[in-house]
């Protein structure tokens, strides 16, 4: 079985956000990782490898410095690692970067594809479902467990109130939620290997059936008109009572003053 | 593509067992918001198995005309019918733009369509409205600033920055909405909605899953995005048992319990309880935010609330800075007597 998990690097948001003095965003000082979605993606791939035995092939596209979170799979135990990166494939939306993933795929042999549900910096969910789109694959989001079947793919797909079972011939693609698993860690040989192991690299040459037009910035049909920080309310009082019944006080008084009671 | 041709502004209109979703009516509300300065009216699609008896619920909230896709396919939500249905919609009304709530199908749905379409799809809006894009006219470019777009905003980068972002040139131009956001109007008694039926025939190809069990959570709590009034725990509360505490403070105030992911990853409650970024939007009149650190990916789904009340005993816990009033304490002993004292105060009234 081949399987392909495409993973994406992004600013740690849950280690704490980091602020310049003017009040946007830092983004230089916080961490790069792999996202977690697609980690969890990247742990069941690995965990039906060894299973059923299976060649995993990481995807990434970004800046040459995404090859980290390559290595980094590989050291968990992906076999192969693939990194798209060009000048002309930057700034992307949703619809440009699902058709660059797309055309490096088409390269690939694959009988299932994991990514995950949703990246923490855009936290969109499309990628992976247009990638399906663009290469005619059953899609099935929100996965929350994965197992497979001979020649088919058996997920509980998550919803709010319920789950399904769906069960997929392959080739598919699957998005995978965080709560799927909870993803090894890297070994001290992976690390080693990774280290000195061979990762791909592909340029807009090596996109396969992709026009020009829908690549990049100048390819994305969704243009930004203007971004900004958000703005927060910001904080109200904070007291440090010195006992629960003053504490209960003021909040029964403040409830009040409110009318909520 | 001939984007004159694009007319009228349309709304997926999710139902789940023949129950339309209250997201629909919040689409509603704001498509008929934008269909005013647009000149036009507003559409509902309705896909499903037995579903044209709903249409008439789609006009009483605000629907002129209702696009029922009805086939026995169409029963359960699943990816491949329900795209082909919508895409087959779009073709052939050509919408200018279609609105999708950002729902567990619609996150699903929004990028298949808009994929097999070909047009940009914004995830998650939380504002939507009519403008220019540019939003200012380039010196010496003004006659190509493009007017009557969807000027279409979301937070991203977990609820840190904004963005408005805008489709100039495809059509539809494409959004999901996040559910809670769009305030649905009040419902006009008999309406009625022109109702077309539309079948583009469904043949199962390799994009069709088979759904082999449907697994429902055995819930019979309010939904937190209609409290008022939110009692939401996190980590801090320390068990599943010690949420007690909070459920006797919700029902001292009639209010509903709710929580943080931290407490559905471990498996105290579910997930449809969960408050934030993956989990729901609300905006109560009040909400307390009980043993809550206040994670930023929190705060973006409850910081619209009216009045947050805050207990934590880490007094640089990050909720204090969204809170309105803040307690640094020990929530084991402010809650339970808290309730006493309300239960005392509104009995006194």
């Amino acid at each position: 079985m081949k399987i392909i998990v495409c993973i994406k690097q992004v600013p740690d948001t849950k280690g704490g956000v980091k602020f310049n003095p003017d009040g946007t965003l830092d983004r230089g000082a916080m961490l790069a990782i792999m996202n977690p979605d697609d980690k969890a993606g990247l742990e069941a791939a690995l965990r039906l490898k060894d299973q059923y035995g299976a060649e995993v092939t990481v995807l990434t596209m970004g800046l040459p410095k995404a090859a980290d979170v390559l290595r980094e799979a590989m050291a968990m135990g992906a076999d192969k690692g693939v990194l798209v990166t060009d000048r002309v494939l930057g700034g992307a939306d949703t619809w440009a970067t699902s058709t660059t993933i797309a055309g490096a795929i088409r390269n690939l042999e694959y009988d299932l594809i994991i990514t995950g549900r949703q990246a923490i910096d855009g936290d969109t969910a499309q990628v992976g479902p247009q990638i399906a789109e663009h290469l005619g694959l059953p899609v099935i989001s929100y996965a929350q467990d994965i197992k497979v079947e001979g020649d088919k793919v058996i997920v509980q797909r998550q919803y709010d109130d319920r789950y399904h079972v769906l069960e997929a011939k392959m080739p598919c693609l699957v998005t995978a939620l965080s709560e799927l698993n909870d993803p090894r860690y890297m070994t001290p040989g992976g690390i080693f290997d990774a280290c000195k192991a061979e990762i791909t690299t592909w340029g807009r040459a090596d996109l396969k059936d992709v026009e020009d037009s829908n690549l990049g910035l100048a390819g994305s049909p969704t243009k930004i008109a203007k971004a900004s920080d958000k703005v927060r309310k910001g904080a109200g009082e904070k007291v440090t009572p010195d006992s629960p019944d003053e504490a209960v006080d003021y909040i029964v008084g403040k409830l009040k003053e409110k009318h909520v009671i | 593509m001939n984007l004159e041709e694009y007319k009228g502004v349309y709304v997926f209109a999710q139902q789940v067992d023949n129950e339309i979703s209250g997201i629909a009516f919040e689409l509603l509300g704001k498509a008929k918001e934008l269909a005013a300065p647009l000149n036009t009216d507003v559409t509902a699609v309705l896909i499903g198995s037995d579903v044209k008896g709903l249409a008439d619920q789609l006009a009483e909230y605000g629907a002129d005309k209702v696009i029922v896709v009805d086939d026995p396919e169409l029963k359960e939500y699943r990816t491949e019918p329900y795209a082909h249905a919508l895409a087959s919609v779009i073709n052939k009304y050509k919408p200018e733009i279609m609105l999708v709530g950002a729902t567990a199908i619609g996150r699903d749905l929004g990028p298949t369509v808009s994929a097999r379409v070909a047009t940009g799809l914004t995830a998650d809006c939380t504002v939507l409205e009519i403008g220019d894009f540019p939003l200012v006219a380039v010196p010496g470019k003004e006659d190509e600033q493009k007017h009557n777009q969807l000027l279409m905003t979301r937070p991203a980068f977990g609820g840190n920055t904004i963005a408005t972002i805008a489709c100039p040139n495809n059509r539809p131009q494409m959004a999901t909405v996040r559910p809670g956001v769009m305030q649905k109007i009040d419902p006009i008694k008999g309406a009625k909605a022109v109702v077309e039926e539309f079948n583009p025939g469904f043949t199962p190809n390799n994009k069709y899953v088979t759904i082999k069990e449907v697994v429902k959570a055995v819930s019979d709590t309010v939904d937190i995005m209609d409290a008022k009034i939110l009692v939401s725990g996190g980590r801090g509360v320390g068990s599943p048992e010690n949420f007690k505490i909070l459920e006797d403070l919700a029902a001292a105030l009639g209010g509903t319990v709710s929580c943080s992911r931290a407490v559905v990853d471990a498996g105290w409650k579910p997930k449809d309880l969960q408050v934030g970024q993956t989990g729901k939007t609300v905006r109560p009149n009040v909400y307390f935010a009980i043993g809550i650190s206040g994670a930023i990916q929190h705060v973006a789904g409850m910081e619209e609330a009216d009045i947050i009340v805050a207990i934590n005993k880490d007094e640089d816990a990050p909720i204090f800075d969204v809170a309105d009033y803040g307690v640094v304490g020990d929530l084991n002993k402010i809650v339970p007597q808290l309730t006493e004292s309300i239960k005392a105060a509104i009995a006194a009234k």
